[in-house]
């Protein structure tokens, strides 16, 4: 019975509606109501232009991310590659053909919808990372070509990131794809060199950095620097985040967001208006859904059975756990303001989206978990 | 096989990696979960005070002032209405384009626009900026005619300082202008200070500043980030400050002022039993009003190059040699310390025989001579001779305590006004001590006419003659009404101790600190003396100020002349003997006058002193007749007030 069902690569609609992980699905649907919730506080309580475009946003996305479930995982598979040198055209257009919008050039027009290739690239680069490792042994990974080859294909897509420039997208580009090497069990020597490497080059790598983004990190070590420009950010989010309290100011009552203290509220900042008007304890359940959404992202990998959805499922899980960790550490003033949405609390079209897709994956390889893809 | 076991290593190492990944997400969001218990539970307190501090800004309402009334409630110092522009810096896109409309709507020179555009820089960028305070009516309705082309402008209604009598009053209860860094350290305004509240700079409206300043009023309101006002969150009324009631009667100081017009000089007038001071002139003087809003320069030149001094508040600020006005209090002091029989009888041989000591020479002011003179004619007559010997046998140290316990010396109002002068009555020990070098007999001599060191003003004088009118008793002369004290008991309690004399006489000449309100003398004969004497000054034929006498007794006052010498006179002068209008002014004599009404039963005291006049009696003496005729028709109204019939004002 399990050797047929192993075998035979036509699933019945029921197994399949079987095998999908109703937890992910609500988690999904949870974060994505609290999301909705929290970008109407942005517009002060008011149904209007952020609050619809987001609830379309989340509908449209969420009803492909329910489609895209059933496309099969050696679908997926298959067209990795694919997948990655898509986005990789698309980051190159940006360069050429991009819309700039505060300085940075990061998104293609596509008149529905203005996309953001960077975006899509956090999820080529953790499918194509899986397809890559999924074929070679471990004896192999250790080779010299087989270390050199993954790392040409991070810095490829890292460099353009920059160019536009975003550094936080082209961190975590690189944060999933590293953990992706890790994963695949390179040894743990290499990241300790590179680590060391990374030290030694940070002087250097700060002085060919923006100004605004040497500001950025400088701000972030004593935020006091210049309290009414790069540090007021930092400043003003712990502030609201510091002044929710416990149980928060209320719904639609954090006057830090509603007095437009806060900058960014509905993008990067969206997890200090939610925690500013629901306090510690609003913020802990958030950050507990988080949790669970990942462990769920895991649990799926520990039940697939090939490689590559193990090695996809790990891997966005953990650059699931990054923008969430990078996000939130940001706003309450841990790490730098780099530039880094929050998983489908964010307003933003291409970051949902890339969001969806990715877990449309994890769902496809939930549901084909059984499946074989050759090795060979 | 070898495959499938290379594969399940492979799987091996992957799920044992995602372990190790899974234990370092654990460790970093417990890492977020402290950071968020940090700020939101550890620091709640600290970041919800810095959010407040955000969201609610506070802004002053500035309060009013206390009014200020005369004894009879009317008002000397009111707060008028004023058309004000401000301009909301937060609401004004263009500043440069504002100013440049407003300036020509109600035309500003490059001067005020210059101020402004310091002033705003002064200002935060949500905070209010004054373009005027002090608006005409047609500059006010041509702003709003022209409002809707003016961002941020605001038209206002506010109140400011006002002084109906104007140059009257300005010595007495002063002036108010912009607050200065000095003015802010005092206590009173750095707590009550609002941007752009007037502070008293002089007088009463400086020194009662803690009555008069009020509280300032705080509205809250919660702002946005770009500082713009949402909401009004709470609103904390203003007080106005407390009225302050002074003890003068404006109809007699207007008249005192009035005859002051165009000399230099003073005129003081004092309840001799309550030590209330009902008129303090001093001439010349100028309009506070115009310092409210800023004293342009030219109305300060010319105040400032005034050659008789109209800044100078010469009733407690100007300096006299009492001149003859002293003869009674040496007199009183010759007599008390029994040093000289008042039947004694000295000559006064005129210019030509002058009163000698130590081969120096000492005239009296009257060429021919008075002849043979006693006491009670030398004050009427005011011979100097008599009084030189006096003096001689007196001795300046008690002469002195007798002056300092009158009145002379010390200053009168306390620390009302900070440019109160103490005087200064000379002794042995004070010319040791000042000036080191011992004293010698003659300056007790020139002493004992009012001249040398001794110096006086002339509410002291004013003083001194209430307090010898009293029948001599203590007295605290005051400016502000003190409604603790019932001054009836008072009156009463005087009266009886005099009716009572000598029952118990004491020895108060060595008793030092004598209570107010009680007897300063060793023997009522003596002040009774002084004060026929003074009668004869006024009211008998050779008296000094005869001229200038009331028959009827109702108005009928006593009265000492004064001519206080600016300089030495020398042998060139009495031998030129020159009429006062012959001499340059600056070196003409000060004319002085003091006295009290009524003889029977008295009740003011009054003291005249003309810069320059001349002499006493034919410059000072008139005007206080003049005032004291006016001073006793208004007692009685006075009286009715002062008992509680508040309606006759």
């Amino acid at each position: 019975m399990l050797r047929e069902r192993i075998q035979a690569s036509n699933y019945s609609f029921l197994d399949k509606l079987r095998s999908v992980d109703y937890l992910l699905i609500l988690l999904i649907i949870a974060i994505g109501s609290i999301s909705i919730f929290a970008i109407y506080s942005t517009e002060g309580g008011k149904f209007s232009f952020y609050t619809k475009n987001h609830i379309i946003r989340l509908s449209v996305f969420f009803s492909l991310f329910l489609v895209l479930s059933f496309v099969r995982v050696s679908t997926w598979y298959k067209n990795a590659y694919l997948f990655y040198i898509v986005g990789l055209i698309l980051l190159i257009t940006v360069l050429f053909f991009g819309i700039s919008a505060s300085g940075a050039k990061r998104w293609i027009n596509l008149y529905f919808i203005n996309l953001q290739p960077s975006e899509l690239m956090k999820i080529a680069v953790i499918i194509c990372f899986a397809r890559y490792y999924h074929r070679i042994q471990s004896s192999d990974i250790q080779s010299y070509k087989f270390i050199i080859q993954p790392i040409i294909l991070l810095i490829i897509p890292c460099y353009l990131v920059i160019q536009q420039p975003d550094l936080g997208t082209s961190i975590l580009i690189a944060g999933s794809g590293i953990a992706i090497i890790w994963l695949a069990g390179l040894n743990i020597k290499y990241f300790v060199y590179s680590g060391l490497l990374l030290l030694v080059s940070l002087p250097f790598a700060i002085s060919i950095l923006k100004p605004y983004q040497k500001s950025r990190i400088l701000t972030f070590f004593n935020p006091d620097r210049d309290p009414l420009g790069a540090g007021y950010q930092i400043i003003q989010s712990k502030i609201a985040i510091g002044s929710g309290g416990f149980f928060g100011k209320g719904f639609l009552k954090g006057t830090q967001s509603y007095l437009e203290f806060l900058p960014e509220k509905h993008t990067d900042f969206i997890f200090t208006l939610f925690s500013e008007e629901f306090g510690f304890i609003g913020s802990i359940i958030l950050l507990l859904l988080y949790i669970l959404l990942i462990y769920r992202i895991i649990n799926v990998g520990l039940v697939s059975r090939s490689f590559f959805a193990k090695l996809y499922c790990f891997g966005f899980a953990t650059a699931i756990f990054l923008y969430v960790f990078v996000n939130i550490a940001m706003v309450l003033g841990m790490l730098p303001i780099v530039g880094a949405p929050l998983p489908i609390m964010s307003y933003g079209g291409s970051s949902l989206l890339s969001i969806m897709l990715g877990l449309s994956i994890v769902m496809s390889c939930k549901i084909y978990n059984q499946e074989q893809i050759s090795v060979y | 096989m070898l495959n499938r076991g290379r594969n399940i290593e492979k799987g091996r190492v992957i799920t044992r990696r995602m372990f190790i990944l899974a234990a370092a997400k654990i460790l970093l969001f417990a890492g977020i979960s402290s950071r968020l218990y940090n700020l939101q539970i550890s620091d709640r307190e600290k970041y919800e005070i810095l959010s407040d501090k955000n969201r609610i800004r506070e802004w002053k309402t500035p309060p009013q002032r206390g009014i200020i009334v005369d004894s009879f409630n009317k008002v000397l110092a009111s707060n008028d209405r004023v058309f004000q522009l401000h301009l909301i810096l937060d609401e004004i896109t263009d500043f440069d384009v504002t100013i440049f409309k407003i300036k020509n709507i109600i035309g500003l020179d490059q001067f005020q626009i210059k101020k402004l555009y310091k002033k705003k820089e002064r200002l935060k960028p949500w905070d209010t900026l004054v373009v005027s305070d002090n608006l005409t009516w047609e500059q006010f309705s041509k702003i709003n005619l022209y409002l809707h082309e003016l961002e941020g402008a605001k038209p206002v209604l506010s109140t400011s300082r006002y002084y109906p009598y104007a140059n009257d009053l300005v010595h007495i209860v002063g002036y108010v202008g912009d607050a200065s860094p000095k003015d802010l350290e005092k206590p009173e305004i750095k707590e009550n200070f609002v941007p752009g509240l007037k502070v008293g700079k002089y007088g009463i409206e400086n020194s009662q500043e803690k009555m008069l300043i009020g509280n300032y009023g705080i509205k809250r309101y919660e702002v946005n980030a770009s500082g713009k006002r949402i909401s009004q969150i709470d609103y904390i009324k203003e007080r106005q400050g407390k009225k302050v009631n002074l003890t003068i009667d404006i109809e007699i100081q207007k008249y005192a002022q009035e005859l002051l017009n165009g000399k230099a000089g003073s005129i003081c007038a004092m309840d001799i039993y309550t030590g209330e001071v009902v008129a303090m002139a001093s001439s010349p003087t100028y309009d506070p009003n115009k310092f409210t809003h800023g004293i342009n320069q030219k109305d300060w030149r010319e105040i400032r190059n005034n050659p008789l001094k109209p800044l100078i508040n010469k009733s407690i600020a100007g300096l006299y040699s009492p001149g003859s006005t002293f003869k009674p209090l040496v007199a009183l002091a010759a007599l008390e310390y029994g040093i000289l029989d008042p039947n004694k009888t000295i000559r006064c041989k005129g210019h030509k025989h002058p009163y000698e000591l130590y081969g120096v020479k000492y005239h009296c002011w009257k060429k021919e001579g008075h002849g043979y003179m006693k006491l009670r004619n030398a004050i009427k007559q005011s011979c100097d001779i008599y009084f030189y010997e006096m003096a001689r046998l007196l001795g300046v140290d008690k002469l002195s305590i007798i002056a300092k316990r009158y009145g002379l010396g010390t200053n009168v109002l306390g620390d009302l006004y900070n440019d109160e002068k103490n005087g200064l009555v000379p002794d042995t020990k004070w010319k040791r001590r000042a000036l080191e070098q011992s004293w010698y007999l003659g300056e007790t001599v020139i002493n004992g006419i009012g001249q040398g060191y001794i110096q006086t003003t002339p509410l002291q004088l004013c003083l001194m003659t209430a307090q010898i009118a009293n029948g001599g008793y203590k007295i605290k002369p005051h400016i502000i009404k003190n409604d603790t004290i019932n001054y009836n008991d008072i009156i009463n309690k005087i009266k009886l101790d005099q009716s009572n004399f000598p029952l118990h006489e004491r020895n108060y000449l060595d008793d030092i600190n004598i209570e107010y309100y009680q007897r300063m003398y060793h023997k009522k004969s003596n002040i009774n003396f002084v004060l026929d004497a003074m009668f004869g000054s006024t009211n008998e034929q050779y008296g000094t100020s005869y001229r200038s006498r009331y028959d009827d007794p109702k108005y009928q006052f006593a009265g000492k002349t004064g001519t206080s010498q600016v300089r030495r006179i020398t042998d060139l002068d009495r031998e030129l003997d020159l009429d006062t209008e012959q001499i340059e002014y600056k070196k003409r004599d000060h004319a002085l006058y003091v006295a009290f009404a009524p003889y029977k039963d008295p009740r003011y005291a009054i003291s005249v002193i003309i810069e320059h006049g001349g002499s006493g009696s034919k410059t000072a003496a008139p005007l206080a007749s003049k005032l004291i005729k006016r001073i006793i028709d208004r007692h009685k109204l006075r009286e009715q007030f002062n008992n509680g019939n508040t309606s006759l004002a």
